[in-house]
This record gives structure tokens, sequence and C-alpha cells, in this order.
């Protein structure tokens, strides 16, 4: 598809989802209300605390967490030139929660849960690069020992559980489907503005990112030393990984689904695709978000269920329909 | 015009030599060719000369300068060189693949000019490549995929241009065609040229100079006629041959005898 007719649909995609996140949402409040609220931004009533104190927010969050998932996504694969890598199947996640178990299950909350969270994701991330760094794996042995890494800690918090009370196995359990619900933290607009930084401090690699895509020798051949950029663009996803974890939870296949999706639309070219993704992973988790809060009101589904399923249900269709050359 | 010139090059890899001292010498607007059988050297002295491997002593210099002190960006200006052929693991297009070559001239975030342009689309013309400019370079055909391959090496604009085994998973008629057009970017682009090559008589066609390597040292080097004798080819290939003439070219033909006469 032509690039720009690409962004103008993204764009117009991003303009039914946010209206859609604003004007729906678990309280069911009349449309009517919600503009008068948008209309009137100073007011103290029900509707301008839902619209500007629970929902612009949520959006927002939405929106910044699904497009980071999704831009590392894209810099996870460039980089270990594999399509199969994202910030889960690297093990990420199940350092993140199991950081988040033991805060919860030792009586954390707040920034301490936050803290603990995002160092079990640069620990679990860190130790899968260190190995595959200092042994020189292969792309598909990193995926390997990042999925062994993820069994292995999920059994450390499959021990935890079993030890601790049904009351924090219940937050826990919570914590780990994800959810943008929670815009309490204390330094949740800190976090969102790290994330917007270092997003754009990505975006500036993007012509590095095809250059590395190619390998090694291919890279340096064309005047590009890969290894410190490598490193570098490594640590700037897994900051932004550990960052989306700690603040809204386990929300899987955002960056495995919308970078081949991109990829297939908007072509392979890092200048294109990673605007292309970021833009599209806002969406998509907006809008998954969006149906999260509506599915069966006055519940809330986990925003990861529905990623899951979506996700799945769309990649195995994707799998089953490409030719087998195109798939990895 | 740039030549290249080596000097006493040992390489190798952990403690394994496997590059003994080698010196040659590239004169600028020929064809060089590199010859050997597998396990010579031939890739592990290529590697050299791109700077992916460092060598364990002896220099290499591009015109006056010492190779290892030129900054890889600058580097990429002035020499070309083309891997030989792999897959490429994501389904870039062959335009935005060829338009990689253009990198080491515009800076990160710099947009690529008119120039840059008509640069990546003159040489998909010379190339035969225009045609397949959208189509995903995954899906080449091997003749189609080094030519995009050389055209990405091409648009760097170099005064020297090295491709490693490039007629390698090509069939003859792609073999004859690629070292053609590289003759002809040679005498009437002005470009100077380095090929590793398998088949001697191609070598000995194209090349205006060439050099047998055995076990990591020159056995022979010279013109095709000196270095394709009887003598050296069964020293270092350990194979029976007779070498004559080719009658339409005049260039040294290698004949293998198999056991059975």
């Amino acid at each position: 598809m032509n690039r720009h007719a690409t962004f103008l649909i993204l764009l117009a995609l991003l303009a039914i989802a946010v209206a859609c996140g604003i004007f729906l949402g678990g309280s069911g409040l009349p449309a009517a209300d919600v503009i008068d609220a948008l209309l009137h931004p100073g007011g103290h009533g029900t509707a301008q605390a839902v619209v500007w104190q629970l929902r612009i927010p949520r959006v927002l969050k939405a929106l910044l967490v699904g497009s980071s998932l999704a831009g590392c996504g894209v810099v996870f694969q460039a980089v270990l030139r594999n399509p199969l890598a994202e910030p889960y199947t690297l093990g990420v996640s199940a350092g993140g929660a199991l950081g988040a178990t033991v805060a919860i299950i030792a009586g954390l909350s707040g920034i301490a849960l936050v803290f603990l969270c995002f160092a079990g994701c640069l620990l679990s991330i860190g130790a899968v690069l260190a190995m595959s760094t200092f042994r020189d794996f292969s792309t598909s042995t990193i995926i390997l020992s990042g999925v062994v890494l993820s069994f292995l800690l999920s059994s450390v918090i499959m021990f935890l559980f079993s030890v601790a009370s049904s009351r924090d196995v219940h937050a826990s359990v919570l914590w780990l489907m994800g959810s943008l619900s929670g815009t309490d933290a204390v330094a949740l607009p800190a976090l969102l503005a790290a994330l917007l930084v270092l997003l754009s401090g990505l975006a500036l690699f993007a012509r590095d990112m095809n250059l590395i895509s190619l390998g090694d020798e291919k890279a340096h051949l064309l005047g590009l030393a890969p290894g410190p950029l490598k490193i570098l663009l490594l640590g700037l996803a897994s900051v932004v990984t550990g960052l989306c974890v700690a603040v809204s939870g386990i929300i899987g296949f955002v960056g495995l689904i919308i970078p081949h999706a991109m990829r297939r639309v908007a072509g392979a070219d890092h200048q294109v695709l990673l605007p292309a993704s970021m833009l599209a992973g806002g969406v998509f988790l907006l809008a998954c978000d969006t149906l999260a809060q509506v599915v069966y009101r006055p519940y809330e589904m986990p925003v990861g269920v529905i990623t899951g399923i979506a996700g799945g249900i769309f990649f195995l269709a994707y799998l089953l329909k490409a030719s087998p050359p195109e798939v990895f | 015009m740039t030549g290249l010139t080596a000097t006493e090059l040992k390489a190798g890899y952990q403690d394994h030599q496997v590059v003994h001292g080698v010196s040659f010498e590239v004169a600028p607007r020929t064809i060089f060719g590199l010859i050997g059988p597998n396990g010579s050297g031939k890739t592990t002295l290529f590697k050299c000369l791109c700077g992916l491997l460092k060598p364990w002593g002896g220099t290499i210099r591009l015109g006056p300068e010492d190779i290892s002190r030129i900054p890889k960006r600058r580097l990429a200006r002035t020499a070309a060189f083309i891997p030989q052929i792999h897959a490429v693991t994501f389904p870039y297009t062959v335009e935005e693949y060829v338009l990689m070559g253009r990198y080491p001239h515009r800076g990160r975030m710099s947009a690529f000019t008119r120039e840059d342009k008509a640069i990546v689309e003159e040489t998909m013309e010379t190339l035969e490549i225009a045609h397949v400019r959208r189509q995903c370079i995954q899906r080449l055909s091997g003749g189609e995929m080094q030519r995009v391959f050389l055209a990405c090496g091409l648009v760097q604009k170099p005064e020297i241009l090295l491709m490693d085994e490039p007629t390698t998973h090509l069939d003859i008629g792609h073999q004859v065609r690629l070292l053609t057009m590289l003759s002809e970017l040679s005498q009437a682009g002005g470009l100077t040229v380095l090929v590793t090559l398998h088949d001697l008589n191609l070598a000995g066609l194209y090349c205006s100079s060439l050099a047998l390597l055995d076990h990591g040292l020159i056995h022979a080097h010279g013109s095709p006629g000196e270095v394709l004798t009887r003598d050296n080819i069964e020293h270092v290939y350990k194979v029976r041959t007779e070498v004559g003439r080719d009658p339409y070219l005049n260039r040294p033909h290698v004949y293998f005898m198999t056991g059975q006469d």
C-alpha cells in the first residue's frame, strides 16, 4: 500500500479509536454528558471527573503503552534479526511478573511495586541478552532461551502462589492479566513522559535499523559500526518494555502482531515501519481496552485477555494464509 | 584512480592462521581475480580487505591510504564490498534495498536528494532490475538477487568494487552476463574490481590479472597466461590438467582430465 495512504488510514483509525475511548467506558455515561464535559473542562460534575480524570488519561496511557510495545517489537526484531522476537518471547514479561508478584506478596504497592517489576524486566532481558552475546547465540537460540527463562520464572511464581495467602494470589493474578485502569500511581505521568522521550529516541535510528537488520557484516560494509548501536537500541527497547510492564502489567501479543501486520501493509523499511507500527500499536491497544470495558458492563475484562485472543486469532490466520517463505 | 595494495598480509581465527603473508597489487581500472581451492584462504583474505576481520599483520592500502585508518563511512563511499549471496531476513523491496547503498552518503536524518534517486534509478536500469523494483527481495531468483546486491554496491559510487564469489549459485548465462557487466564497468566506468572466483576459465576470460592462492600463500600471480598453467593448477588443485588456448578469444583454457582416459 502507498505510504501516505497507510498513514492517512492509521490516523483516521486513531481518531475513531480515541472518540470511542472517550465516549464509551465502564460507566455508560450518555454521549451528551460526555460532549458537555469536553466543552466545559473546568466543571466539577461527575461527567467532568469521569472524562477528564479517568477516560482521557486512560486513552493516553493505552496509546502510549500500545505504541511502546509495538515499537519495541520492531526494534527487537530488527536488531536480533528474528521476526519472532518481541518483549514477551524474550522473557521480559516473566521477569516483570515475578517482580510484581514478589512485591504484592511482600505487601508493597505503588512506586515500590512499579520499581520491583521494572527491575525484574530488566534483569530477565539482561540475562537473555547477556547469554546471547557471551556465547554468540544464533537468533533462534535467543528466542529459545527467552522462552525457557519464561518457564523457569513462571515456576517460581507458581511456587510463590502456593505459599501466599489467597488474597495476595488474587491481586497478583489480576495484575498479571494486564490492565490500563490504574491511573492513580504517583509516578504515572513521569513514566509516561519517559516513554515518550525514549520512543522518540528510538525513532531517530530507523535508518540504522535497516542496515542492522541486514546483518552485522552488511551494516559494517555500508559504513555503520553495528556493535555499540545494537547495545544502545536493545537497552532503550528493554527500558521502554520494562516501563510498560510496570505501569500496565502483562499485555501480550501487541509487540508481535503489530509489526508483522504493518510489514505486510507498509513494507519492511524501518523509516515507515517503525512509525506505522507505533501508530497501529496505540490504536490496537486503545480499541482492545475500550472493548474490555464495554463487553460485559459493569464488569471489566482484563485487556491482556482481549489482546491475547484477538492477537492469537489474527496470527494463526496469518500463518495459515501466508505462503511459507513470507512467514519467517 | 584508486588501486589496492596488500603487503605481507597475515590473518586467521583465534589460534588458527589461515593467510600466511600475502602481497598483491590491484591496478586501477582492471579486474583482478583471486582464485584458489576451498580452504585456501580466499574468503578470509576477502574479509580482511573489507575490514570485517582484523589482519594479524601486514597492511592494506587503498590508493595511498592505509585502509584501517579510513573511517567506515568514508570507506563505504570509496569502496563497495559485496558479500556472497545470502538470505535477507525482512521483506525489503528491491528499490528499498538498493537505496541503502546511498546511506553512507547521507546523514541519519537527512532526506535523499534527486541525485540519490537518479543514481538508484540509473543503476537499476543498467542492471536490468528496474522492472522488479517493487518486488520483495526474498522472492527474487538467484540471478536477480545477485544483481540487486551489486546494484546496492554500485550506488555507493565506489572507485573500487570487491565481490566474493559473485558467480556462485548462478547458471552459466547469468555468470557470463554478470562478468560482462563488471568488465564494462571497469573499462567504461573506470571502476577497479576485485573478485574471488571458482571457475578458472571464466577467471581467465574476464580478469586482467590473477592471483592463485594455496594454503594461505600466493602460489602464482600475473596475467591469466602466466597463472593458468598446467603445473600451477595440478600442484594447487591436485587434478590432471591440460591448458590450451581458446581459439576464438586467444585466452588460456583449462581442460580437466578425468581418470578414465
